[in-house]
């Protein structure tokens, strides 16, 4: 075989791999983006504002965390077709099925009100008043879910992901010190020692990074999708890329506010874009579409995993590929949840920052549980068969899950005892 | 009334239809789940600490 016969034979068999990743491409992806939330950017955004590129290197670390994880999630739902709430409710019993998936159906709501927040906050740095944002949300997330195919949802929530890389033009923009960023951000370091404020950031970003509804919401989608066993590779390379993808974007964020706003106070990222705007225009309208882009998104796919969920358990016909005839409660139940959330916002005197608090809090009741029922079911041989965890896996998934539950818990138990780690 | 009648009659056929756990109850599923019960008792408790010092000041 000549050169070139063995280039183009090494050619097609890329190409066929791309192309076949790209058919499976997508669930990963999508929830990987859609975990920098607002909440998320909020996030992200403080920890440059106060720490400028110190804290790049920690980022990193969170990319095995959410990857191994989420894989999981990606394993189940491909060898048993089911979701993780009708998992949960099958494997271990009506008890902790119902507390799975009341827990959720709280979370996800009081999620989906700091989403429309963040969506709010954006778009009125652009003069759009508040009611009109939460209308034209609603509408829009009606008619992308509302078309009968999941294909399309996913395109059309994958062309949101691409938005999300806003934040990428926008480090450029800022003209970041290369030399900085490697010699401050990638050294591991504690900028001030481990104190109360530095432990409290780095649990917001690990739980930015794990949140509960990204577990039910990756599998239900692997399972709506229908991918089956022998796609779990490729779905396995597609929750990878995502993993860098999140993460990467989250250290673009750190780069725009470390660069520009080192040392400001940021209480949330809407007030990070009007101050950025101050100095930089367009750096500050990237930074506001990108926060209204992660709400929509987060609110994509938060009111789905909360659909998808019911619809396992009730018995409702729970597809995205059904039309509005044939699984009414599905599409319902999703309005329903979409739309009580948007209205928050709008009252007057709404305590929003009770529901940031009572997130973080009863997060921390379900995230434990559902990462405890997922090593569990994937330790089921008797239902994954060769798809369970092995015992590296096991050692590296359970050390990661006793991680974040121990830094969650804290994070949890600090947002109601602010003075207890001081 | 008919529609609430419906819906609890759904929920008892759900806790019917799972009311025997598949999964095997080897003895560090039986750990894991003792020590969750645990874990969100205290959680519980601190909660419900933290609601009445909050109502107390109010």
């Amino acid at each position: 075989m000549d050169f070139f016969s063995l280039l183009y034979f090494r050619f097609k068999k890329v190409w066929k791999s791309v192309r076949l990743y790209l058919a499976i491409a997508g669930p990963g992806l999508v929830v990987m983006i859609a975990d920098n939330d607002a909440g998320g950017i909020t996030t992200y955004a403080a920890t440059g504002a106060k720490y400028g590129y110190h804290l790049i290197w920690f980022l990193l670390i969170l990319i095995p965390v959410a990857y191994y994880v989420q894989e999981m999630t990606v394993r189940l739902g491909a060898v048993t077709k089911r979701g993780h709430a009708e998992a949960i409710f099958e494997s271990f019993g009506a008890f902790w099925g119902w507390f799975s998936l009341l827990d959720l159906m709280i979370v996800d709501w009081l999620t989906l009100v700091t989403e429309f927040v963040g969506m709010t906050a954006a778009l009125g740095i652009f003069g759009v008043p508040a009611w009109l944002t939460v209308i034209l949300v609603v509408l829009l997330m009606s008619v992308i879910v509302l078309n009968g195919r999941y294909w399309t949802w996913e395109k059309i929530a994958l062309g949101f992901c691409l938005l999300n890389l806003i934040y990428i033009p926008a480090a450029f923009m800022v003209n970041p010190s290369l030399s900085d960023i490697v010699g401050q951000g990638l050294i591991p370091n504690l900028p001030g020692g481990l104190n109360n404020e530095l432990f409290f950031l780095l649990m917001a970003n690990i739980g930015t990074t794990i949140a509960p509804w990204m577990l039910f919401f990756q599998q239900s989608s692997v399972v709506d999708k229908g991918l089956q066993e022998k796609d779990i590779k490729m779905g396995k390379i597609d929750t990878f890329i995502g993993a860098n993808i999140t993460v990467a974007i989250a250290i673009f964020i750190v780069i725009v506010t470390g660069t520009l706003l080192n040392g400001a106070p940021i209480d949330d990222a809407a007030t990070a874009a009007r101050m950025l705007m101050k100095t930089n225009h367009y750096v500050g309208a990237f930074m506001a579409i990108g926060l209204f882009d992660a709400g929509l998104l987060g609110a994509i796919c938060i009111s789905l995993a909360s659909s998808w969920a019911f619809g396992e358990i009730f018995g409702w016909a729970h597809s995205l590929n059904t039309k509005v005839k044939e699984a009414p409660w599905f599409y319902i139940s999703f309005f329903i949840t979409l739309a009580t959330a948007g209205v928050v916002p709008l009252i007057p005197g709404a305590p929003l920052v009770l529901i940031t608090l009572f997130v973080q809090v009863v997060a921390v009741t379900l995230l434990p549980a559902a990462l405890v029922f997922l090593i569990l079911l994937l330790n089921d041989k008797k239902t994954m068969g060769e798809y369970a965890n092995t015992p590296l896996q096991n050692i590296v998934s359970t050390t990661i899950v006793v991680a974040i539950i121990i830094l969650s818990t804290m994070y949890g138990v600090s947002a109601l005892f602010p003075n207890l780690f001081q | 009334m008919r529609m609430i009648n419906q819906f609890f009659t759904k929920i008892r056929e759900i806790n019917q239809r799972y009311s025997k756990p598949t999964v095997e109850m080897s003895r560090a599923v039986k750990i894991s789940l003792t020590v969750l019960r645990v874990y969100l008792f205290l959680l519980v408790v601190l909660m419900i600490y933290k609601f009445i010092t909050v109502i107390k000041v109010v």
